[in-house]
Order: C-alpha cells, then sequence, then structure tokens
C-alpha cells in the first residue's frame, strides 16, 4: 500500500454501475446489497468457491421471492452445487424451509408441495423449486414439462452453469458448442463439445404457454430481482433460467464473474427477455454488441480455439453467427445501437 | 495375446475404461455421477480414438436404453454409474436380460439409500444387482477387490455378455474405483470372442432359437434377417405370447443359459479354508481387509480362511459349501447391513453359525474389526 493511501479520496466502489451497493444511487435505485432490510433467504457462510455465480445469483433470486411472500416460501432443490455448498453437515445457510430432492424430480417434488397447499388451504406459502442446467436440461427435463403443462403452482429456476460442475465438470445439454469438459476434452478434428443445435429451455417452456418465462443474468441482479418479484406476482408455472458463471468449470478468474455475464449478455449469446403466456414482452437492449471472442477468450475451457498463431476463427464465426442469430431473433439492438 | 505384460499405475476406474477397450469395447453411454465419472471421462477421450463412440447422454435411463440400442446394432457396448443411477436403470437391465441383449454395466457402488454418501464407498447395491429389476430373471454380476482385478473382470465382463448374451453388471465398491495401484496388465491384449452372429439361411432365421449352448445366434445388423426384439415373453420366432408352455420354457432357458455357462462365469478365492474352524467370507474392498484379518490370525494360532467371491451372481454355491465343509463358524464382511448374510444363511447347515461384521457409515471395514469379530466369535464358539 502506497503511504499516499490515507490522504486518497474513499471511491465507492463499481461507480457507476449497477452491480453492487452504489451508495452514490437514489436508494430507489441501489441494490439490496446496500439495503439493512435485507430479507436474507441464503446466508453467508455457504462453501461455494470464490467468485461462484450460482451461490449470487440464488442469494438474489431467493431473497427477492422472500420479500415478496412475506416470508412464506418454501424451496425445493435437485441435487448439485447449490444443494451441496449451502448445506454441508451439520450446518445450513438455508433460512427457509429447504427440501432436497433427487437430481431429476425438483420440479415434480415441488409440484407435489404446491398440491398440499392448495388441499390444505395454505396457498398463501408458496413454492419456488431449482436445479443446474443439467438438472433442469438433461435428467429432470421431463418432470419440468410436465409441471409446465399442468400449470402447476410454482416458480422453477434453474441456475444455468453450462455443465455438471458438481461431479467434475462434464459436459451437459447447456454447454455451449467448443467447450472444454471432462467428457469433451479438448482433442481431434473438433476439439470441445459438438455444434448441436442447442436445447433453448426458456424457448422450451414459452412453448408450453406458461403464464411467465424470463432469463436473467448475475450481471444485472436488479434486473433478476425484478423478474422474480413479478414472477411471485402471478398464480401457475413460472420459469426463471439464470446464466451463473461458473470459474471452476469455465476456467475463469474467481472475480471475472459478474463481467463475463455481462459479456454473455452484450455479446448476444445470452438474450435477457421476459415472455408471457408464450409470447416475448420485453427484451434487455444491447447498446454496443460486443464480439464473442471477447467474451470467449478469457475462459480457459475455449483456450484451444485461440492458439497462439493457430485461432480457430472457423468456429469463432460459428459462435459469432449463434449470436448474431440471438440479437436478430430477439431483436436485441437499441436503436442506434451498433452489432458486429 | 503375447504373454507380455506391462507394470502401469492406474486408477481403478481408470482401469475399468481401459480394460474395457482392451476387450473390444467400442460403444459408451453414460451420465456424470460420483464416484464413477471417471470411467466416463477416460472412454470420452479414449473410444474416439479406435474410432468408437462415446455419447453422453442426457440421463441414467437414457444412457442404459442407449446401450442395449447399440449392442443390438452390433456394437460392444457398456455404460458406468453409481447407486442412483443403477436404481433408474433397472428396467432397461431387465430388458437387457429378456432380449439378450450382450451389455457391461459398471457400478460403482457409493453409501445409499437416495442420493446417500456419493463420496464415500458402499456395498449396498449388492440385493440390488440381484433384483434391482422386477420379475423373475437370472442375474451375472461379479466384483472386483483390487485395481487389477477391476482389470481382469471388465474383460471377463465383456467375454461373458459377449458370449453368454446377457447383462453383466460389475459392481466396484468406491475404494477400489479410486483405488491407485501399480498392476502388470497385458501388453498386446487382445479383444475377447466376440458374440455368435446367425448363419444359414436368412428365410428359416428365428431370432430365439438356441441350439445345446443355449445361447440364441443374434442377427447381424444389415444382413438381411428379420431381427425382432421385444421386451414382452416371447418365442423362439421373438414375436410376444402368454402361452403358458411358451412362457415358461422363454424364462427357463434364461436360467439354464446362465447355468451352462457356469464354468465361464463363476470365479472366487478360497484361502486356507481346508482346516478353518472359522471362515471369513468377503469381496470387493472388504475381502482385502478380511484377507489381513486371515492372515493375522493364522499367525496367532488360529484356523481362519477366507473365501472370497469374485462371482456374486449366480453364488458360487458348490464352491462356497466345499470352502466352509470344515466351519463351525461363518464370518460375513461386508459394507451394507448384511445383504450376502442372507444368501449365506441360505447355504449353511444347521450346524454352521453365520453372523455379520458390518458397517454402513462410509467408511470401509478394517482388518482389526474382523479380527475382533474373530476373537468374539471364537469365545461363543467355546
Amino acid at each position: 500500500m502506497s503511504d499516499t493511501s490515507a490522504t486518497q479520496r474513499v471511491k465507492f466502489y463499481q461507480t457507476g454501475t449497477h452491480t453492487v451497493g452504489n451508495r452514490l444511487l437514489d436508494e430507489a435505485d441501489r441494490t439490496v446489497q446496500a439495503s439493512m432490510e435485507r430479507a436474507n433467504a441464503i446466508t453467508s457462510g455457504h462453501r461455494a468457491c470464490q467468485g461462484c455465480g450460482e451461490a449470487l445469483g440464488a442469494r438474489y433470486a431467493l431473497d427477492s421471492a422472500m420479500r415478496a411472500t412475506e416470508g412464506k416460501l418454501v424451496a425445493v432443490n435437485a441435487t448439485g452445487c447449490l444443494e451441496v455448498f449451502t448445506t454441508p453437515y451439520p450446518e445450513t445457510s438455508w433460512q427457509i424451509p429447504w427440501l432436497h430432492s433427487l437430481f431429476g424430480n425438483a420440479p415434480a417434488v415441488a409440484a407435489g408441495v404446491a398440491a398440499a397447499f392448495r388441499v390444505k388451504g395454505r396457498e398463501d406459502v408458496r413454492v419456488v423449486a431449482q436445479g443446474g442446467d443439467g438438472g433442469t436440461a438433461d435428467i429432470g427435463f421431463g418432470c419440468l414439462s410436465g409441471m409446465f403443462e399442468r400449470n402447476d403452482d410454482v416458480l422453477y429456476i434453474c441456475y444455468d452453469n453450462e455443465a455438471y460442475m458438481n461431479t467434475g465438470v462434464q459436459r451437459s445439454s447447456a454447454t455451449p458448442p467448443a467447450a472444454r469438459t471432462a467428457t469433451t476434452p479438448a482433442v481431434g478434428d473438433a476439439p470441445g463439445n459438438v455444434f448441436g443445435t442447442g436445447k433453448n429451455l426458456p424457448l422450451i417452456a414459452m412453448a408450453h404457454n406458461i403464464p411467465y418465462v424470463a432469463t436473467a443474468s448475475v450481471a444485472n441482479l436488479h434486473d433478476l430481482e425484478a423478474k422474480v418479484e413479478k414472477a411471485m406476482g402471478m398464480r401457475g408455472a413460472r420459469y426463471i433460467h439464470v446464466m451463473v458463471p461458473c470459474p471452476l468449470g469455465w476456467g475463469s478468474a474467481s472475480d471475472a464473474t459478474i463481467n463475463l455475464a455481462r459479456m454473455a449478455v452484450e455479446s448476444g449469446l445470452f438474450p435477457l427477455f421476459e415472455a408471457e403466456h408464450g409470447a416475448v414482452t420485453k427484451t434487455n437492449k444491447i447498446r454496443h454488441q460486443i464480439p464473442v471472442a471477447d467474451y470467449l477468450r478469457p475462459q480457459l475451457r475455449f483456450a484451444h480455439l485461440f492458439k497462439k498463431d493457430r485461432e480457430n476463427t472457423e468456429s469463432l464465426q460459428r459462435i459469432q453467427r449463434m449470436a448474431d442469430a440471438n440479437i436478430k431473433r430477439f431483436d436485441l439492438l437499441e436503436d442506434g445501437g451498433s452489432a458486429q | 495375446m503375447t504373454g507380455e505384460t506391462k507394470l502401469t499405475n492406474l486408477q481403478g476406474n481408470h482401469a475399468c475404461a481401459l480394460a474395457a477397450i482392451s476387450a473390444g469395447c467400442d460403444f459408451y453411454a453414460g451420465y456424470p455421477i460420483t464416484p464413477s465419472s471417471e470411467v466416463a471421462e477416460r472412454m470420452s477421450v479414449e473410444l474416439p480414438r479406435i474410432g468408437g463412440t462415446f455419447i453422453q447422454m442426457e440421463d441414467e435411463i437414457a444412457s442404459m436404453a442407449a446401450v442395449l440400442g447399440a449392442a443390438m446394432g452390433g456394437a460392444v457396448a457398456m455404460t458406468a454409474t453409481s447407486g442412483p443411477g443403477f436404481s433408474l436403470k433397472q428396467e432397461n437391465i431387465g430388458l437387457g436380460i429378456i432380449t439378450e441383449t450382450p451389455c457391461v454395466i459398471v457400478n460403482v457402488m457409493r453409501g445409499g439409500p437416495s442420493t446417500g454418501m456419493p463420496t464415500r464407498p458402499g456395498q449396498g447395491d449388492i440385493m440390488q444387482a440381484r433384483w434391482g429389476t422386477h420379475g423373475d430373471h437370472p442375474v451375472v454380476a461379479l466384483a472386483p477387490a483390487s485395481v487389477a482385478e477391476v482389470w481382469s473382470e471388465t474383460r471377463r465382463a465383456f467375454a461373458i455378455a459377449e458370449a453368454v448374451r446377457t447383462p453383466v453388471i460389475l459392481l466396484i465398491d468406491e475404494v477400489v474405483g479410486h483405488l491407485v495401484e501399480t498392476v502388470a496388465v497385458d501388453a498386446n491384449p487382445e479383444p475377447v470372442t466376440g458374440r455368435v452372429w446367425a448363419e444359414g439361411d436368412p428365410a428359416n432365421f428365428q431370432p430365439y432359437e438356441a441350439g445345446p449352448s443355449l445361447v440364441p445366434a443374434m442377427a447381424k445388423p444389415g444382413d438381411g434377417r428379420r431381427a425382432h426384439m421385444t421386451g414382452l415373453t416371447h418365442g423362439p420366432d421373438g414375436f410376444p405370447t402368454q402361452d403358458p408352455a411358451t412362457a415358461s420354457a422363454m424364462l427357463t432357458r434364461l436360467f439354464d443359459k446362465i447355468e451352462t455357462h457356469n464354468s465361464l462365469i463363476e470365479r472366487f478365492e478360497a484361502i486356507d479354508c481346508e482346516d478353518a474352524d472359522i471362515v471369513i467370507v468377503a469381496y470387493g474392498i472388504s475381502a482385502r481387509a478380511a484377507r489381513r484379518a486371515t492372515s493375522l490370525a493364522r499367525k496367532a494360532g488360529l484356523r481362519v480362511g477366507l473365501f472370497r467371491p469374485v462371482t456374486l451372481w449366480p453364488f458360487p454355491e458348490t464352491a462356497f459349501r466345499t470352502a466352509t465343509k470344515s466351519a463351525g463358524r461363518i464370518l460375513v464382511a461386508e459394507m451394507n447391513a448384511g445383504q450376502l448374510r442372507m444368501e449365506i444363511e441360505r447355504l449353511t447347515s444347521e450346524n454352521q453359525h453365520v453372523e455379520g461384521v458390518n458397517r454402513f457409515d462410509g467408511e470401509p471395514i478394517t482388518p482389526e474389526a474382523i479380527l475382533t469379530a474373530i476373537d468374539q466369535s471364537k469365545e461363543q464358539a467355546a
């Protein structure tokens, strides 16, 4: 530390952004982190990795849901990182009733809980189910679709870190193309995960015509909170898909989580939008679309695309086209904004 | 095989993957689950190198189903999982048994029930392996006790599956799965003998007509024979039936088929059993502790032997009876509440006293625990 530090002006961290407790903003614009009134569904002391996007996303989502329901909230949790790191014996980070189900059945267990509350006349108690991308897009997909189709009174939140991180970073159907995982090694002619047709869960949820579907990002916690609050103001099946970077699985710096989440949005790879009864009602516009390479380069899981003098331009172009297609499909560019 | 061996340092799960490939496995479908994920991870690297196929499926059920489909399509196929996944696979394992689809299912056993203790060892899936899928059916299950044996038993699992046309279950406990040992493996291993493909006039082909081997020859995909496979009870023509005689004949042949090939399937080890007063029965990692306990007891002048079934199902009944001929007391050491003990009690006489050395707390059984049980058993006998 320099000897002039004592005389330096106090800096409010992240000044001018909407990420964390900016005390320069009007009270209404501040994040809940700056508020002493924070609800705290998940308290500190859990054992998530440093920079865990899921810990952040779940805390804000659940806090928001807790506020919206005045604390009358039950959480159902599929097997996964969130389940493991918040509940190491004999501790728990949960301040609300919390039910660990199995890997693939959280939507169905939550549907049962909601049905029981209805029968018992306790519909004031609300149910949130949550899982990672593996538990949601893969093994729990059938139960999730059933929950949507019956319009069960459950908000399902998927924390998408794009692979099976809890078991050691194996691919899921949410893993992006070319990403290296423990089961998609960066070897051979097509290193990393395959360029598949994709499995867009929010769009699949929308195809069930459920009351509310939204995507959210840990880079925009205000937006995440607002979407959860809105969802809790509705009845029936609701779905929120939160992108949560994972330093361990992505091979990214633990202080890069927010930045990566933001770049995923600003590149067009992860569009932020809301939909009601199957139709998109709102999108978060992008001012300047950034190149996908800017987002991919800091992640070691894509390191094989950026080898010195041997940049894999073909793969990068394919991923760029995916981003561009999203920009077009969801009309993401702000008026006068710049595309890649 | 050249007979040459090479020394290599291997984790049990990696040994399983490499032995599978050495045996001719060219298809793997799986789903991540602790403590078996290393099998899938190693397969994802190794299989593409030999032109094989690795698919990570969307769940455990799909993984088992894809293995059946691949084997029906002519591949030498396997999957690996652990307790919760093994539960999910059960209906498909039954389909594999009734359609006589050769495949290998690895279960790296952890503490249960349910999600249980994912990173801790258990041996609680012994009876699930036997009776996990519904209905009467024969089962082949093998339980290696070392990394070297993971290698040899994985190869044997494929040999049995392909020759006898049946799913084979490999029960590895978490300790053996994650154990790293130096093993001598075949330097130039040869694939196991492949399955019997149908020959002769395609027009007269009956998908489930079996000769004296009781193993029906399989229609090689694309060779013009009409394959007809169904989970419904069927006759030699493959068509569903509810005719009592045909239904009875199908299931009887399935049981008899396994018995006919028992010399290929059965494997056990009997150490110091000839004059033993007390025989320890143990498998997997528990057998390693039992072996140590047996040798310490012998040094202390006690007549103690070890019977180690490598093939758990069908249980080596005759060998067990022979090994325990002189024994008045039998101790079954296993990391569960006494699952194999039930089988042992069935096989012993009134004069033989059967006890369990059990733990299901996520820790392996120690030689000391078995020695203590030997002492207590001896006192009770006196």
